[in-house]
């Protein structure tokens, strides 16, 4: 039996990134607000403790902070032709799980992406004509750079980002990206202190006559006290950042930058452990009543709303949608269908560079801690003479020398004896690293919906992910591990060696957990499940944020992005929907 | 036993329900775990991970623990650079790691139906690492068996470096349960020897020792400008280290 609760304003599905920067937006607002959380409370000086919190085993392999297959897995499958299996434990990618989500455990790169970016679609046409990127689903996001100016800014100041602006309202910064968008101001603090691997990376870039610069981090450079009033302490670059919570108070999270404030307002409830099992719409079919949810002891609950938020990971954003009925589910056969399509993700390629008598120190690192090239991003170059559209930036951010996972050894040595161990002792602190961050962009086999088959710990579908690399991006990445030889030549060393990405894209080695699309924002309600305000176009009061809502994806880390959809998203409830409730705030 | 993961059951979880149900008091049941009003916090509720202690096998017979203990030897042989797996502990936490929540498998998805994957599915069985330790070591005492007439611990070490490679390269075909078995063994053997010492491997930090890495050391500013000098500091673990204090001596 449901038992149903009394009603709230607002109710959000998800208390990560989105879920609290939303909350704490529409709580100064005056709404009564209620997320629900499907994992932990989780917070620092109980969750990411100093004592213990730098234990490789328990987080990174295990993945202590993750969610976990057993309570939500997903199918996959590389075409449709091919039976989707469960991924039985996640490798590829890998969902966060609890308060904070995958913002805990990331590593903080923060981008903005470009106006050739969100007017992808617009943007080549204009260049090239349409003919270039024939076959790919390439469409405008609905906004410009100039619109989501605000919203990257407020997020970035929200974090403390430490980096050094390229472009301040069109005034080139030297020493900064000289491709980016306009943007107001500097970011909040300096660049970190940079470690050697990196600085040499810089050096030989330049040589090629490419623009480093250093990567916009989410791990501070300085202490930073955030405009809601949260202090943050200096990044101690302790080198356990991607795949932990960060005990020092220094990489932004929501518990770090959101929470402390959020958690205090009278007006704010979190319930954790209740997991979301649908959005219960209106017999009208255009407006949610509310949701209906299972607490952990298995009871079940409605809770009514106003306006209903999905704010989970983008691909349980997606899977929440179709199991409530909300848009039309995507057909690959037909190519029409709101809901599961342009599912992208991202297109890397790797180079290690090994010198003789370098001390790198690999394992003084953080998670953001590099320098970066975007000479090859996006269309910042002239793409007329190549058969690909989109690109990569070269990123130099030794993360971590974690030696579970962090072994570098030249191809050719043995995987195990006393060969083995010679080489990784000789090759552990004198490895430099660098890796291409390519575009993913949608093409008509790559989608997402419901599994037929398997089912969740509740009975419900699972979603099933049906992805390949376009033959564009493969194009697109072997250009890059051609640039990157060139850098790894420059750069010197005894050898190196580059990847090279090939099909079939392989769910066991991870590779990224930039999982985009799904639910895309747009200007056409037919090829788009959410408008520009990431309003539903079919129900309403459903607002739809996350990375979910790109149309493609960049050659860039999501969350810059993803935060300032937050922003987005809060300021279109509070200055837009709240004034036309139950309204479309775009016309279909 | 590893401390169990944030997952049900767990010590942190049960300590949040008794602080939501206080909280809680005089609103609706729903509310069983809501927060509101103040951060929660309670103090004794972080979840540190429990050492590993030495003593009787957990999960593997004697025979198994034998043959084991072997193998990771070969796989990471004592030499100049460090001791051996056998040394260093790995089976011992390869042992413990079979007795938790890592062997049953408790925390993926074990649902069924099992069907046989393609290579960019993944594992796609229905046994658990557990399962597949039992099953795969006993397929590899009946081969030797079979071939050599005796267990794998009773080879001269270049016979067991030619049968660990004959599997690693795949030409010599276990009987059933052991496919794959090699490359799960290798595994666990390298997170053995590279974990956190709390674990039952890496005894006495060598293999940070061996390849300068300085473990749970927390801040670096004092260093990172210093390009292409050697990091001086010994590792630390979460015990600490061995020379801090007689206590600490179980990182040993």
């Amino acid at each position: 039996m449901t038992r149903i609760l009394p009603r709230k304003d607002v109710v959000i599905v998800g208390l990560g990134w989105t879920g609290s920067i939303i909350a704490n937006e529409l709580a100064d607002e005056g709404l009564d607000v209620l997320a629900l959380e499907r994992g932990p409370w989780r917070d620092t000086a109980t969750d990411f403790n100093i004592g213990y919190a730098q234990d490789e085993l328990r987080y990174a392999i295990r993945r202590d902070l993750f969610l976990q297959p057993g309570t939500e897995a997903i199918t996959m499958r590389n075409n449709a032709g091919q039976t989707a299996l469960p991924m039985r434990d996640y490798g590829s990618f890998l969902p966060g799980h609890g308060v904070g989500g995958a913002g805990v455990h990331w590593n903080g790169h923060t981008w903005r992406f470009w106006d050739s970016d969100f007017r992808i679609n617009s943007h080549l046409t204009e260049r090239y004509g349409a003919a270039k990127f024939a076959g790919l689903d390439l469409q405008d996001w609905g906004v410009t750079a100039a619109e989501m100016e605000p919203f990257y800014d407020a997020f970035e100041y929200l974090c403390g980002i430490s980096g050094k602006a390229g472009n301040i309202r069109g005034q080139k910064q030297p020493g900064g990206n000289p491709f980016e968008d306009p943007r107001a101001r500097e970011y909040p603090l300096p660049p970190m202190q940079m470690t050697y691997a990196p600085t040499l990376f810089a050096e030989a870039a330049k040589s090629l006559n490419l623009s480093p610069f250093p990567t916009p981090s989410a791990n501070l450079s300085a202490e930073y006290v955030n405009p809601l009033g949260i202090a943050m302490g200096q990044c101690t670059m302790c080198g356990f950042c991607e795949r932990f919570g960060c005990a020092n108070y220094s990489k932004s999270s929501a518990q770090t930058c959101v929470l402390p404030v959020l958690m205090r307002k009278p007006n704010f409830e979190l319930r954790t452990e209740c997991e979301v099992l649908k959005i219960e719409k209106h017999r009208s079919g255009n407006m949610a009543r509310g949701v209906t949810y299972m607490d952990a002891s298995g009871e079940e609950f409605f809770q009514p709303a106003d306006i209903v938020l999905l704010c989970a990971y983008g691909l349980m954003n997606v899977r929440l949608m179709m199991l409530s009925g909300i848009g039309k589910q995507y057909d690959p056969n037909t190519n029409e269908g709101t809901v599961g399509r342009n599912y992208c993700y991202q297109t890397n390629c790797g180079t290690q560079v090994f010198f003789d008598g370098k001390e790198f120190n690999p394992f003084i690192a953080a998670g953001s801690l590099g320098q970066s090239v975007d000479d090859y991003n996006g269309d910042a170059f002239d793409h007329g003479s190549v058969d690909f559209v989109g690109g990569a930036g070269i990123n130099c951010i030794p993360t971590n020398a974690r030696p579970i996972g962090y072994r570098p050894v030249p191809p050719g040595t043995p995987r195990w004896g006393s060969a083995w161990k010679r080489e990784t002792a000789r090759n552990y602190r004198s490895t430099l690293s660098f890796s291409c961050q390519g575009s993913s962009y949608p093409q008509r086999g790559n989608y997402l919906d419901l599994d037929p088959t398997y089912k969740d710990r509740h009975g419900r579908p699972l979603l099933r992910m049906t992805f390949e690399f376009p033959d564009n991006d493969i194009r697109m990445s072997h250009f890059m591990s051609d640039r990157s030889e060139e850098v790894a030549r420059a750069l010197g060393g005894r050898q190196y060696t580059t990847s090279r990405t090939a099909k079939a894209w392989n769910s066991v080695p991870y590779q990224s957990t930039h999982n985009t699309g799904g639910a895309i924002m747009g200007t056409d309600p037919t090829r788009s499940a959410v408008n520009r305000y990431l309003q539903s176009w079919d129900v309403n009061n459903v607002f739809v944020v996350g990375a979910s809502a790109f149309a493609h994806n960049a050659g860039k880390n999501p969350t810059g992005t993803v935060g300032a959809l937050a922003f987005l998203a809060a300021d279109a409830i509070r200055n837009r929907y709240l004034k036309a409730a139950g309204q479309p705030l775009v016309a279909a | 036993m590893l401390s169990p993961p944030n997952g049900s059951g767990s010590r942190r979880e049960l300590l949040a329900s008794v602080t939501a149900i206080s909280l809680a008091a005089g609103a609706h049941a729903a509310a069983a775990r809501s927060y509101s009003g103040a951060l929660p916090f309670r103090t004794y509720s972080a979840d540190p991970p429990r050492p590993v202690l030495p003593g009787a096998w957990l999960f593997f017979t004697q025979d198994e623990a034998v043959a084991v203990e072997a193998m990771v030897d070969r796989l990471i042989p004592a030499d100049d650079l460090s001791v051996g797996g056998k040394e260093a502990g790995c089976a011992v936490f390869i042992d413990r790691q079979l007795a938790g929540p890592y062997g049953n498998s408790s925390r993926l998805y074990t649902r069924g139906p099992f069907a046989q994957g393609l290579p960019t599915q993944g594992y796609q069985g229905e046994a658990n690492p557990a399962q597949r330790y039992r099953a795969g070591l006993a397929a590899i005492d009946s081969w030797l068996k079979r071939e050599k007439n005796r267990p794998f611990a009773a080879l001269p070490a270049e016979e067991q470096d030619a049968f660990l490679t004959g599997l690693d390269k795949n030409e010599i075909t276990l009987p059933q349960g052991g496919a794959g078995f090699f490359n799960l063994l290798l595994q666990n053997t390298m997170e053995g020897f590279f974990s956190d010492p709390v674990y039952g491997g890496n005894r006495g930090m060598a293999s940070w020792r061996m390849l300068g890495f300085p473990g749970t050391r927390y801040d670096y500013r004092d260093w990172v400008s210093r390009h292409n000098q050697r990091y001086p500091q010994p590792p630390v673990s979460i015990m600490g280290a061995a020379e801090w204090s007689p206590r600490a001596g179980a990182a040993r």
